[in-house]
């Protein structure tokens, strides 16, 4: 439905309120169990110093991290289904993620750590995304299916290459890589810089927001009615590729985001972007935060990657959503 | 000025040699209708005329501006294409596909409001199809959602019509209400551009006609001038036996 403005609010606000009880949920949960008492004594500025060390220094930023890795992969995969005209499109089938996996392991191969990084899984996922679009583009039409193939076979490739970095690499090196193959947030940093871009992202997104209701309507159709449909088309690549190659950055490969919150969001709030996005942005949040949770918790004092759970919980939800939708 | 003028025109059908380029005008209150057989290019025509692909060569002008200088959100403002072929991406309601009519006439930041929502479900009414709104366009017949694409254009309310087959998969009764509804357009001030599969339909409603033949050749000019049976058996490559029935002619396929 094309939402009229006013009814645009009540579910963001909805998701809103369950993100933030989802992060307070983080805060007191895991290794050192805290209170509601104990959290609300450190945010007044007492508290333990102990109490203030874990929840100031490590769960916030984390749980923080874990919500914007979610929301920006969330509204990547949201923008790559728009833009393919296929709910199964996401940063991870486009090869996206791949491409920015083997930049940041072969910055880990050679020994180097920190910005460099950071750099190198930008480069890569910028080189996957030239690679398909450049690919599928070729000298003919850009068809979805088109770019869909070539993003999965360009995502193979990837898959080739890290796992031949993993087999040359040596052994001491190898359970950190593999945790960040699996997604992990434990290696996150400063939580500020994703969730400023994801702030940023949903706010320009805004106003193409309709522009983008018409391109699921296909590249014809849209441009019939006034959209410029390739620059259009690109703005939307190229974001999403900042997307992911952020989350990736700051979290490793977390799989499934993308896909299923979109997926979800869509099956209750029907298909307006302008609504869809930014609830992409809460819900992708709140589910990783969740899961990361859960990934501290389940087997504490040990850690899970979070990968692993979103993979657990998404992979039932979208089977079960699908089966139902019939 | 609403009209269209078509200078020097070649279409650009992969392997076919040139043929006879087209320069001809659709004026205000003008209904053309484009014959020809499967692949002579009428879709194509079609598409070149709206912008959604290049010609070979010559040019295109909507109200004496070349449409090469044309923005998309000008030209979609004056010109509106009701397609052959539809897509669905993600599930929709008829309502909401009326609605992304109203998408050249807003603003980036607008939400479409009261008035476009009433231009859409009058545009509904108008086809029949306003006791579908809340369906899913998926769950639609053929029919339906052929009347529903011309009501996406209708709520567009573009100044200059282009159609391509928009009597497609239409019963009697609605390929005669669409041709009223387009005939009604011209006789509002507007251009109005076809292709037609039914030569009856075409002689009935059409005040000009072009004809396409397969091999990149073409005639144009008034209905009347162009009706001719042996023009028509060449183009179609079939004979026909010719009536006048209510004060139209009427051609059959025989044998």
């Amino acid at each position: 439905m094309p939402t009229p403005r006013h009814l645009l609010w009540p579910p963001l606000a909805v998701l809103a309120l369950l993100g933030l009880a989802a992060l307070l949920l983080s805060v007191t949960l895991g290794s050192a169990a805290l209170s509601l008492a104990d959290v609300w004594a450190v945010a007044r500025g007492e508290g333990s110093p102990l109490a203030r060390t874990l929840i100031l220094d490590l769960r916030i930023p984390r749980s923080l991290s874990a919500f914007a890795v979610g929301g920006l992969l969330a509204v990547a995969g949201a923008l790559m289904q728009v833009l393919l005209r296929n709910p199964l499109a996401d940063p991870y089938v486009l090869g996206l993620s791949g491409g920015a996996s083997v930049g940041a392991l072969a910055a880990m191969l050679a020994g180097l750590g920190g910005a460099v990084i950071t750099g190198s899984a930008f480069a890569g996922a910028f080189l996957s995304t030239l690679l398909v679009f450049g690919l599928a583009h070729g000298t003919g039409s850009w068809t979805p299916s088109r770019l869909l193939l070539t993003g999965v076979v360009v995502a193979a490739g990837w898959g080739a290459v890290i796992t031949l970095m993993l087999a040359i690499s040596p052994a001491e090196r190898l359970p950190g890589m593999l945790y960040w193959l699996m997604g992990d947030l434990s290696y996150s940093r400063s939580p500020w810089p994703p969730l400023a871009l994801l702030l940023v992202i949903c706010l320009l997104l805004m106003p193409l927001g309709r522009s983008l209701n018409v391109m699921a309507r296909g590249p014809l159709q849209a441009a019939a009615l006034g959209v410029n449909v390739r620059p259009l088309e690109w703005t939307i690549y190229v974001v999403a590729s900042v997307l992911t190659a952020t989350a990736v950055t700051t979290a490793g490969s977390i799989g499934f985001v993308g896909l299923v919150v979109p997926h979800m969001l869509r099956l209750v709030l029907g298909n307006d972007q302008r609504l869809i996005l930014p609830a992409c942005a809460l819900a992708g949040g709140t589910l990783l935060v969740l899961a990361d949770t859960l990934a501290r918790t389940m087997i504490a004092p040990e850690q899970l990657p979070v990968g692993v759970i979103t993979a657990l919980l998404g992979v039932p939800t979208f089977l079960y959503l699908l089966y139902r939708s019939r | 000025m609403n009209r269209l003028d078509i200078r020097e025109l070649v279409i650009d059908v992969p392997g076919r040699r040139d043929g006879r380029a087209l320069t001809l005008s659709v004026e205000p209150g003008q209904v053309w209708g484009v014959l020809g057989p499967n692949g002579a290019g009428k879709t194509t025509l079609l598409h070149t005329l709206a912008g959604l692909r290049g010609p070979r060569a010559g040019q295109v002008l909507i109200d004496g501006r070349p449409l090469a200088a044309l923005g998309r959100r000008q030209v979609a403002r004056k010109l509106g294409l009701v397609f052959q072929d539809r897509h669905d991406g993600f599930p929709a309601t008829v309502r909401e596909t009326a609605l992304i009519g109203r998408h050249p006439w807003l603003s980036a930041w607008q939400m479409e409001g009261g008035e476009d929502l009433r231009l859409a479900e009058a545009a509904l009414e108008r086809l029949d199809v306003d006791h579908l709104a809340e369906r899913l366009v998926s769950t639609l017949s053929g029919g339906e959602r052929q009347r529903l694409a011309i009501a996406t254009v209708l709520t567009q309310a573009p100044q200059i019509w282009l159609a391509d087959e928009p009597t497609n998969h239409l019963d009697l009764h609605h390929q005669s209400a669409v041709m009223a509804l387009l005939a009604e357009q011209a006789a509002e001030g507007r251009a109005v551009m076809m292709c037609l599969h039914d030569l009856n339909l075409a002689a009935r409603w059409c005040d000009h006609l072009l004809l396409l033949y397969p091999d990149g050749e073409a005639c144009w000019g008034p209905a009347r001038d162009m009706l001719v049976p042996a023009a028509l058996e060449r183009l179609y490559g079939q004979r026909l036996a010719t009536a006048e029935i209510d004060g139209a002619p009427v051609f059959v396929p025989v044998k």
